[in-house]
């Protein structure tokens, strides 16, 4: 398979502290590839590097051999890469149609002058945007929930909105920012699921940071390990399971529990 | 909220009716003329204000409307006076100009947010007026003063505003043209809002990263939001000086920043209308206490922080929360 988003040799420093320490994977075109490591490991800022919210201290980000690293986030959402962001960040006071009638910017034909006037096109495209927000919602599981205020909803609810969000844009790669975080087994099965079924059904690419070991392990094709800033270990689960590296960054090292 | 099309109508032919017809008819059988000079005051000032409830609606709070007005003022003044220019030409001239110092003055400032934004706009009416008074082109403290009234306007040879200064009533002229510019207003401002635009100004309102997640050109919609907002500013101005026929550095200062903010906030933020309220009730409340002589601020401001402490969606939210617990 080809490679789709290629991280090369990335950087970032605050200051003193190297946050991302020369980091390079390859995400491949519709695979699920999950980005893990202790706390502090740098997992969070890698994110924000790749997604354009934050500016690489050096290094790049390349989306189909386009470098998209240090654009301004919207630009990076225009060429495909869109992120999500954990369950707090929504529109709150906007209802959940209202919500993904306005993440479809991206689908406008019209411009704005066309929207004011209500030109031929800005009708079709509000008419469209209407249509398909109900279909996405339909597929994601909050119809019946299309009329109620965002700030309204269970903790699981805006998880999918924020994923709602972020396929109204039609992106290839989607990037999600712990989407099993506080969750319960139950609840994250169904968020597993979820991933699995936009994967499958519309084709994208899925890049996630996660904290939770398991639902990581059952969801992802491959995964990339950061640990200190650093890239310690990349391959499938089972590989990741059994790398020394890995149990010895989560677990800490035997000699250490010896020694203390 | 949720008004069928036909009482939207109703309620925007009768206040067409109301406003264009009756209010004459009303002075002229009572001949109280002077009530001309403070409607059409709030006309314009509800034009000034209904930028600033735009900037609100992008979630930033805008004190700085003065600057704008003050700006479209002289702007006016300046093209009548200096490059003799038929002041409705200069008119939409002004409103442009202010657009265009918005911009420059917003590519800055509007990265900033909640307070710290308000503080800076704060401080633009106070430079503008000092502008004025070290400028040479804007004479000073002096003032321009004595600027002829708005010469006939016509298209083609069609008269679409006769000359002002032959007119045996130039206040009923001065009304009229205000209000109309004010009806024009809200409903440009009413489009806008319940447009595409309006959808992205209200999520950016409540989250701009994630709506430049979703691809918004934020930085753009800001700045194309402060323009429009300036540019009723400047329109309000440079009508406002037309009337008084002079322009003082004085002529908007921090306090009429404030007001502007004020009525926003006391008509409601979450209705279009809210501002031309807000104006109409703060302009004429001010009147109406001027018999309290030296209370008159005391009780102003009494008044003001009851209502807001009351009503913190404005005026217009008492009408609709009745409605609904009606229709419970």
């Amino acid at each position: 398979m080809t490679s789709i988003l290629e991280v090369r040799n990335v950087t970032k420093k605050f200051g003193g502290l190297v946050a991302v320490n020369d980091v390079s994977f390859d995400v491949k075109k519709e695979e699920i590839l999950s980005v893990i490591g202790p706390n502090g490991a740098g997992k969070s800022t890698l994110f924000k590097l790749i997604s354009s919210f934050l500016k690489t201290t050096s290094g790049d980000v390349y989306f189909k051999g386009e470098r998209i690293s240090n654009l301004r986030p919207h630009i990076v959402a225009q060429k495909g890469v869109v992120r999500t962001f954990q369950e707090t960040t929504i529109f709150k006071n906007m209802t959940v149609r209202e919500t993904i009638i306005v993440a479809q910017h991206l689908r406008s034909k019209a411009t704005l002058g066309g929207y004011f006037w209500g030109t031929k096109i800005a009708k079709e495209d509000n008419k469209a945007f209407g249509i398909q927000a109900d279909e996405l919602l339909d597929f994601i599981g909050l119809d019946s929930l299309r009329n109620e205020v965002a700030s309204n909803l269970t903790q699981g609810n805006l998880r999918a909105l924020g994923m709602a969000i972020g396929l109204a844009t039609d992106p290839e790669i989607l990037l999600l920012d712990e989407p099993f975080a506080g969750m319960n087994p139950e609840e994250t099965m169904g968020m597993v699921d979820l991933v699995r079924l936009i994967r499958n059904e519309r084709k994208v690419t899925v890049l996630l940071v996660e904290h939770d070991m398991s639902a990581v392990m059952s969801i992802s094709e491959r995964i990339v390990v950061l640990n200190f800033g650093s890239l310690i270990a990349e391959g499938t689960a089972q590989e990741i399971q059994n790398n020394e590296m890995v149990i010895e960054a989560y677990l800490g090292r035997a000699d250490d529990a010896l020694g203390a | 909220m949720n008004l069928t099309l036909k009482s939207k109508l109703l309620i925007a032919g009768g206040f067409l009716v109301f406003v264009f017809l009756f209010i004459p008819f009303f002075i002229s059988f009572s001949g109280r003329s002077d009530f001309y000079f403070t409607l059409t005051s709030v006309a314009l000032l509800s034009i000034a204000s209904a930028g600033v409830w735009l900037t609100f609606y992008i979630g930033r709070i805008n004190i700085g409307q003065g600057a704008f007005s003050l700006i479209g003022a002289y702007v006016s003044a300046i093209l009548v006076m200096k490059a003799g220019m038929n002041f409705w030409l200069t008119l939409p001239l002004a409103g442009l100009f202010t657009a265009f110092v918005s911009v420059l003055i917003g590519l800055p400032i509007l990265r900033l947010k909640g307070v710290y934004f308000a503080m800076i706009t704060l401080v633009l009416t106070q430079v503008v007026t000092l502008t004025a008074l070290a400028l040479p082109i804007t004479n000073g403290a002096r003032g321009i003063v004595s600027i002829p009234l708005p010469r006939e306007l016509s298209v083609f040879g069609v008269t679409l505003i006769p000359d002002l200064g032959t007119m045996d009533n130039p206040k009923l002229a001065f009304y009229l043209i205000s209000c109309v510019l004010m009806v024009l207003t809200y409903w440009v401002l009413y489009r806008l809002v319940n447009s595409r635009l309006g959808q992205i100004c209200r999520s950016m309102q409540q989250n701009e990263e994630l709506a430049s997640s979703i691809g918004i050109n934020i930085a753009y919609v800001r700045i194309i939001v402060f323009a429009i907002s300036s540019f009723f500013g400047g329109i309000g101005g440079s009508m406002f000086g037309a009337i008084a026929q002079s322009v003082y550095p004085s002529t908007f200062q921090v306090k009429d920043s404030i007001d502007f903010m004020l009525n926003c906030f006391l008509g409601g933020l979450g209705y279009v209308f809210g501002p031309l309220l807000g104006t109409f009730v703060l302009y004429f409340g001010w009147d109406l206490l001027f018999i309290l002589d030296k209370f008159q601020l005391l009780v102003y401001a009494s008044i003001v922080i009851i209502l807001m402490r009351f009503l913190p969606n404005g005026l217009l939210s008492i009408r609709f929360s009745n409605l609904r617990r009606k229709s419970d």
